[in-house]
């Protein structure tokens, strides 16, 4: 996004709206500028693909689970002990 | 270990769950615990990046939510309003944790230099195809726990957890544009993290 042959300025306007673009929350309009500017800029095309696949990464992500040790103790401290029980 | 368990049909849906949690039913507290407490977990681990910590953070969440269930008012999800007090009984430790001199607020300035994206070589992973490998997870977590923790939060609720735009903000108690700020300065800044490990052929561009 910076060593370009075109309006370098341009680059800097789109970035702050490439979340929405990528989530689909971006007024039409403005994805219409943002694919424009996207055939023309290499860059930014890496960018906003990038961006998008950084999203996807972490949706894929699996939370730890929390350990059944670390749950007993949970209900043992908030003395719900007794409405649990063990499988 | 042996698992807990706990019947979670007691309460039809969640407004019977409420109205029992609201009349002081502890056997409710024990089924919301059950039902919310490993996503609870979830968000306090990522934030805290130490097991102990999160479940000091989550020990602290639920009691405050359990003792102070008259103050949910039912506009949002009970899940929301959980995330709401996890969130800021994590973010409340971090400065405990942290020098008092160092903010947890995301980096204020007025030059937008430090979004500029500088890594520009394409990725060819595809996400949508393949799987995480172990290797790839631990790095997406480690580039979690490089931000600054307001980031961390908006972007752990919005982007892992799967909140609405509109829920990760009631539960950060910011707007909802507000919100969309700090996700976007969270994204580009792992894009720039990962492009590190993901890049076929890494350029670096100076600005």
């Amino acid at each position: 996004m910076s060593t370009h042959d075109h309006d370098h300025g341009e680059c800097r306007k789109l970035l702050k709206d490439l979340s929405d673009y990528v989530d689909g929350d971006l007024d039409e309009m403005l994805c219409v500028e943002i694919e424009r500017h996207m055939d023309e800029c290499d860059n930014c095309r890496v960018v906003v693909d990038t961006l998008r696949k950084t999203v996807l990464l972490y949706h894929d992500l699996p939370a730890e689970p929390m350990p059944a040790e670390v749950e007993a103790r949970l209900f043992r401290c908030l003395d719900l002990e007794a409405f649990v029980g063990v499988s | 270990m042996a698992g807990l368990t706990i019947d979670l049909n007691i309460y039809g849906d969640e407004a019977a769950l409420i109205d029992a949690l609201l009349m002081g039913d502890k056997h409710a507290c024990a089924c919301m615990v059950k039902q919310h407490g490993s996503q609870m977990y979830a968000v306090a681990l990522r934030i805290m990046g130490d097991a102990d910590e999160a479940e000091e953070v989550v020990q602290d969440a639920f009691i405050s939510a359990c003792g102070k269930m008259t103050s949910f008012e039912g506009r949002s999800k009970l899940s929301t309003w959980l995330y709401r007090i996890t969130t800021n009984a994590a973010l409340m430790r971090l400065r405990k944790r942290r020098d008092d001199t160092v903010s947890l607020d995301e980096p204020q300035t007025t030059d937008e230099g430090d979004l500029l994206p500088r890594q520009l070589g394409d990725w060819t992973i595809d996400p949508s195809r393949q799987a995480l490998s172990q290797e790839l997870r631990q790095v997406l977590e480690a580039a979690v726990e490089t931000l600054p923790p307001s980031l961390r939060a908006a972007f752990i609720l919005r982007d892992i957890q799967g909140l609405s735009t509109q829920e990760a903000a009631e539960a950060l108690d910011i707007t909802e544009s507000a919100l969309k700020v700090r996700l976007h300065r969270a994204r580009l800044a792992l894009r720039e993290r990962l492009a590190g490990y993901l890049a076929d052929q890494p350029q670096e561009i100076a600005v």
